[in-house]
């Protein structure tokens, strides 16, 4: 075997992992679309805001600091702490739980029956100001997020499979991080479907993402669920925001992320859960392998920009659905 | 009383059939247009110009063009960057290439051109609707700005990648390039502006509109009454394309002069001319117009606002920004869906009556 055959194994172990990184934020835009039919554009804010407080937690930094300082004339930064990972974590949650109340205070609550459009729209103009909002609260330098989770190459997996290929190949290559990001998305998604079949309030949120008036109906608070599902979808975030966050840095740049996930919601369906994982494999694979194989030798690179709509826009074409999608039925 | 209908007759089919039916309005029209043709170039300073008139009435364009398509046809296109681009691309090519065409004529072929590209990425919109349209337009948006970015000949082989405009006159006056005068280019665009509007207007209250909106309201009954979707949406995709083309061919060559497409056409651009037609109004001509110069003069005001006097920092300035505009599209989805364009017809009924409400 050569080692380019073997670089192309490498090439799409990196795509499975890359993919499990985009499924963990398509997670989040199924589930607030499976409960409330809200595309939610802000997913990917919402995952930078919260690498922001968990940052801004970790590291005791003031609030609003800048803001502070640019109309008062102080010179305050931080509160002089270092908290733990932990607790941070915790913090971090509670904010974005606090975040899916005010949500659904003051957004949602009014545009209950509008169109869906509408709604869409809403959640950019939510993702927009999400975006002012973090960067005035904690600042848009880039922050370092460390949360402990081993980073680099894996050693182990290096060492044990140079043997494969010739002198020129030196074993896969595959970030720690990566498999920590496996590992977390396998236990998040397994927590999902226990919560979601043996919980009362996991069976409350089916029936309403089967049926709003009738789960009304039966007693079911719309209301309720649906600060539920944005908490969790908060949780889901914070966890994408922390895998990213310790890849790449805290920055503007995070919550473009959400663009990265739209392709997979398309492929996999906007209703499926595991939709959304499979979509995000077939399309963290599909584009490294398109750029590994064509897009660097033949087309210039950087196709990874592109190709995942062009793949997804393809595959609608002939199941307009998505892979695991309910099919669409129209009625006049 | 100041506004009012009563008494305005009309004998003939022509005349009730005309663009602007109500006298008031007609005349409105007259003075507004001969105030900016006329008035326009000799009160305007440069800094005006350039800060917030220019941009205003190419954005204007653009935002009519995506209104056609998302507010009268129902298609949510996340494109407009990458259709801009097509735009400004086009007329860069057809500049270098035949330096001898009037620059008016390589505008509206560059619109020409970006229009069959928006038929070719119209064509999925048969088969896939909502979301997954919008989403599946974002596949034009970043396919378009890696081709223009990959592709030397796009950009002539220049070792920038920018694109510039070459000086181009019209009636022996420079338009573009270096020693471009800004007058010109601001009679030049409110043209053009003036021409698309009156077009626009009259398509959309003409049968393409009837059948825009229908396909928009629901395009199973549309199609049961005879609309044939395949014509009704692809000759939406084109000629939102066509104005979105020109207004990108107008911002590169008379606004800009150079661009590099993933700064200039990014996926920023798609967004804030969605912004203005959700803040202008949804179907509504008068709605683009009102949203485009609502995101442009926020902006310098907010701006002027914190920077000038708060003197807060610029990035903090532009982070208010950014919480300003979100919020704002928020209130107003919630208060006014249907945007600025309802709130001046309130205003209209209001006048009817005013000042003798009984």
């Amino acid at each position: 075997m050569s080692a380019n055959f073997y670089y192309g194994i490498e090439v799409f172990l990196n795509g499975l992992m890359a993919g499990v990184m985009y499924s963990l934020v398509a997670l989040g835009f199924v589930l607030i679309f499976k409960a409330s039919g809200i595309f939610n554009y802000a997913q990917g804010v919402m995952a930078l805001f919260a690498a922001l407080c968990l940052v801004g937690f970790q590291s005791g930094q003031i609030p609003f600091a800048h803001v502070i300082n640019a109309t008062f004339g102080t010179e305050i930064h931080h509160f002089g702490w270092h908290m733990p990972a932990l607790l941070a974590i915790v913090c971090t949650l509670m904010m974005m739980i606090l975040f899916a109340f005010l949500v659904e205070k003051f957004v949602l609550k009014h545009l209950v029956n509008q169109e869906p459009i509408i709604l869409f729209m809403a959640t950019i103009g939510l993702a927009y100001f999400m975006e002012g909002f973090g960067d005035l609260m904690w600042g848009s330098d880039i922050k370092k997020l460390d949360v402990g989770i081993p980073q680099g190459g894996n050693l182990w997996l290096e060492e044990n499979t140079a043997f494969l290929g010739g002198d020129d190949f030196y074993g896969f290559y595959i970030d720690n991080l990566d498999i920590w990001a496996t590992i977390f998305a396998a236990i998040l998604v397994t927590a999902l479907i226990l919560f979601s079949q043996y919980t009362k309030t996991g069976r409350a949120l089916r029936a309403v993402a089967d049926d709003h008036q009738a789960a009304l109906s039966v007693g079911i608070s719309l209301r309720a669920i649906w600060v539920i599902v944005w908490s969790i979808a908060g949780f889901v975030a914070l966890v994408a925001g922390i895998m990213w966050g310790s890849k790449s840095g805290v920055q503007f740049s995070l919550s473009l992320i959400a663009l990265k996930a739209l392709p997979v919601l398309m492929l996999g369906g906007f209703t499926s859960i595991p939709g959304a994982i499979i979509g995000g494999l077939i399309i963290g694979v599909g584009e490294k392998m398109f750029e590994f194989l064509i897009g660097a030798p033949f087309l210039g690179g950087a196709t990874e920009n592109w190709f995942a709509y062009m793949l997804a826009l393809l595959f609608l074409v002939f199941r307009p659905q998505g892979l695991f999608g309910e099919k669409i039925i129209e009625r006049v | 009383m100041l506004y009012r209908e009563a008494g305005d007759f009309k004998t003939s089919y022509a005349k009730d059939q005309q663009t602007f039916p109500i006298l008031f309005d007609r005349w409105g029209y007259f003075i507004m247009l001969a105030l900016a043709f006329i008035v326009g170039p000799m009160i305007i300073n440069d800094y005006w110009l350039n800060a917030v008139v220019l941009p205003f009435l190419i954005y204007s364009i653009a935002a009519l063009g995506l209104n056609i398509l998302t507010g009268y046809c129902g298609q949510v296109s996340l494109g407009t960057g990458g259709f801009m681009a097509v735009g400004a691309y086009a007329s860069y090519k057809l500049m270098t290439s035949f330096p001898d065409l009037n620059i008016a004529i390589v505008i509206i072929l560059s619109g020409g051109v970006t229009a069959l590209v928006g038929i070719l990425f119209g064509l999925p919109s048969l088969r896939i609707k909502g979301f997954y349209l919008a989403v599946a337009t974002l596949a034009a948006q970043f396919f378009l700005v890696w081709l223009f970015n990959k592709v030397p000949w796009f950009y002539n082989y220049s070792a920038s990648g920018q694109i510039s405009a070459p000086e181009r006159t019209i009636f022996g006056y420079a338009i573009s390039g270096a020693n471009a005068l800004p007058h010109i280019s601001y009679l030049f665009c409110l043209t053009f502006v003036v021409i698309l509007a009156w077009g626009a207007r009259n398509l959309t209250r003409g049968v393409n509109g009837r059948k825009w909106m229908a396909i928009r309201d629901m395009d199973i009954a549309a199609e049961i009454i005879g609309v044939n979707p395949l014509k009704t949406k692809l000759t939406a995709f084109a000629i939102s394309s066509f104005y979105i083309g020109i207004a990108g061919a107008l911002l590169f060559a008379v606004y800009l002069g150079a661009a590099e497409v993933g700064e200039a056409f990014g996926i920023t651009k798609s967004f804030l001319v969605l912004f203005m037609i959700i803040i202008g109004g949804l179907g509504s001509i008068f709605g683009s117009f009102a949203g485009a110069a609502f995101m442009i003069l926020m902006p310098v005001l907010l701006k002027n606002i914190f920077v000038g006097q708060m003197g807060w920092p610029t990035d903090l300035a532009a982070h208010m920004e950014f919480v300003i505009v979100g919020g704002l599209i928020m209130v107003f989805l919630i208060l006014e869906p249907h945007g600025l364009a309802a709130l001046w017809r309130t205003a209209k009924e209001k006048l009817r009556l005013w000042p003798f409400p009984h």
